[in-house]
């Protein structure tokens, strides 16, 4: 009875998670009347403006990922090295994206970056990259940050560091050839996560007025029937894709 | 004026004062060691020299240069750290070739030097390996490789040894003292292991609570102690307090018998120190004094025996080596020892 229970509470767990998928799956097959097909599939992927706005998140992701690595490796290395005191207080200020909504993120931004203010980014088209990009970036901020601190924590970057400075290295050249490439598997984790956040993000989008993947899919959501259910396991595969990469990353570049 | 000079030098973390008044003067060439119990600021002092640390006060001189304010990528030291410390995402070869990487030299004479180094060490084959794949003893050769590489004015050791296995300790300290001193470099040694000290230096700095208290060879060291805690931390010592019978004459009681040191002692009873090795199992004819007692314990050692024997109350160790032809006497057992009042060091404090 005791070994029954805890299986019991898995597979009520795994059909709680699994039968909502299956069968948003199993309804994304039947575009065609009778028959299962990938017919929705095919018409999602053919749709151009899925092309663009897909490509155009991943591309704002992949700037994000850049944006956060140089935000947040010499950050947390700095703390750890020369600040350990202000952890608590830097852990806490990059929990805040997890607890402030994105909505309230945003409106903040709008009001504080607007055409009438002093810095107007939202009045040109570069300029509301430039914001969602930093936008997104402070939505990771959790992510990155937990990722890449754990990584310096399995290395010993202040012995490191000595060694590389009583060699002669900078900063710039102990960050660059030092200390990133021995977080690697950390920033790809935190990247990957990056990635699955972006890829789907809708709010920032939606207000910036920004025509990326989240707001397609929504558009799509309220005008078509079987797509946005094939769009739905689209973006789920491509999350699941992430975390899969995470693993093989951090299998293949162990040293 | 020596090569390498410590003026003065102090140290203060917020209220504690980890090293105070430093002064040392290190010869081109010569292999310094620094021993002392764990927190008496030896590490400190290394670190300081490695440009780590700030001194609080005093000046780190090399070579006619005053290097106290200088970072540490700017002086030309090299450093082997007791975690070896090796960049885990390069190669053998990069890892030593790294610091002439960053000196900017050129792919074929960072290969040459690389092959050098790594043919100094003895480890000509592993230029491909990563750290993981070697042993800590070839780490540890690697990280002496690369702290050479470079051709540093003064080579730091911290503990490099504390984390080998004994016997590769051994033959790991005989060969960075070949090395050391095929390539003349001028090197600090930190260690809190006064056989490694004795072993492998010219002069021992030992620490107490931030200051040297004793510095000099380690014969000096070894057999004329400055200090109780000196002669108590090298090496192995009967500590014995004795009765002074005649101050003026400098006698004092032992074992009930009169013994005379030749120098006048204060009154009272007067601390004395003596090595177990200095004192004999039976009479011997270089030593005087002979004192009667009992074997209390007996520890084998393998080429060595040493017996703790119960001198009126007093026990007093021994060192005899063993014979086959002569076992040891059992504990319990009456036992005459000797020594010669000529090795019974006075103890100042």
């Amino acid at each position: 009875m005791k070994r029954l229970l805890p299986w019991a509470v898995f597979v009520l767990a795994a059909l709680y998670f699994l039968l909502p998928l299956i069968g948003m799956f199993e309804f994304s097959l039947r575009m065609k009347r009778g028959q299962y097909s990938f017919e929705a599939y095919r018409v999602v992927l053919a749709d151009p403006r899925f092309q663009q706005t897909f490509l155009y998140s991943v591309i704002l992701a992949l700037l994000t990922i850049v944006l956060g690595a140089l935000i947040v490796v010499p950050t947390a290395y700095w703390v750890r090295l020369r600040l350990p005191k202000l952890r608590p207080v830097v852990e806490f200020v990059t929990l805040l994206p997890l607890v402030i909504p994105p909505i309230v993120m945003v409106f903040g931004y709008i009001r504080m970056f607007n055409t009438s203010s002093l810095l107007p980014l939202t009045g040109s088209w570069w300029g509301t990259n430039v914001l969602v990009l930093f936008g997104y970036a402070t939505l990771a901020l959790p992510y990155m940050y937990r990722a890449v601190d754990t990584g310096l924590r399995s290395i010993d970057a202040a012995t490191l560091t000595e060694a590389a400075q009583i060699l002669g290295a900078g900063w710039a050249r102990i960050l660059a050839v030092v200390i990133l490439p021995n977080v690697l598997v950390a920033v790809l984790s935190g990247a990957f996560l990056t990635f699955a956040i972006v890829i789907g993000e809708y709010v920032f989008a939606a207000l910036l007025n920004l025509d990326t993947f989240g707001p397609y899919m929504v558009w799509m959501g309220g005008n078509r029937a079987y797509e946005p259910s094939a769009l739905a396991v689209i973006a789920f595969a491509i999350t699941w894709a992430c975390m899969g990469m995470i693993q093989l990353v951090s299998r293949f570049l162990r040293h | 004026m020596g090569f390498l000079e410590l003026r003065h030098v102090e140290k203060s973390f917020a209220e504690a004062q980890v090293v105070t008044d430093f002064n040392l003067s290190v010869a081109r060439g010569e292999f310094v060691s620094f021993l002392g119990p764990s927190g008496c600021g030896k590490t400190t002092v290394l670190r300081m020299v490695a440009g780590f640390e700030a001194p609080s006060a005093g000046a780190i001189v090399i070579d006619g240069q005053d290097v106290t304010a200088l970072r540490p990528n700017r002086r030309n030291i090299g450093m082997v750290f007791q975690a070896y410390a090796l960049f885990p995402n390069l190669t053998v070869a990069q890892n030593v070739g790294f610091g002439l990487r960053v000196a900017g030299q050129g792919r074929a004479a960072i290969a040459a030097r690389v092959a050098e180094m790594l043919a100094l060490i003895g480890l000509p084959d592993l230029a491909r390996r990563y750290p993981y794949q070697l042993s800590g003893g070839q780490q540890q050769r690697v990280a002496l490789a690369r702290a050479l590489a470079a051709r540093p004015r003064v080579l730091l050791l911290d503990e490099p040894l504390s984390a080998l296995d004994a016997r590769i300790r051994v033959s790991l300290r005989e060969e960075i003292r070949r090395i050391q001193k095929e390539l003349g470099i001028t090197t600090i040694f930190v260690t809190h292991d006064q056989e490694e000290a004795l072993s492998i230096s010219d002069r021992v700095v030992v620490m107490q609570q931030g200051r040297a208290v004793q510095t000099g060879t380690p014969f000096e060291i070894y057999n004329r102690p400055a200090s109780r805690f000196v002669a108590q931390f090298v090496g192995t010592l009967n500590l014995i307090d004795a009765a002074v019978r005649d101050a003026a004459g400098g006698v004092v009681e032992l074992g009930g018998a009169p013994v005379a040191l030749g120098r006048p002692l204060p009154a009272g009873a007067v601390g004395l120190a003596l090595r177990p090795e200095a004192v004999a199992l039976g009479r011997s004819p270089e030593r005087e004094v002979v004192l009667a007692g009992r074997v209390a314990e007996m520890h084998f050692l393998g080429a060595v025996i040493r017996l703790r024997v119960d001198v009126a109350g007093q026990i007093i160790a021994l060192d005899t080596f063993n014979r086959p032809d002569a076992p040891p006497p059992e504990i319990g057992a009456s036992v005459e020892i000797s020594l010669s009042a000529r090795d019974l060091l006075v103890l100042e404090d």
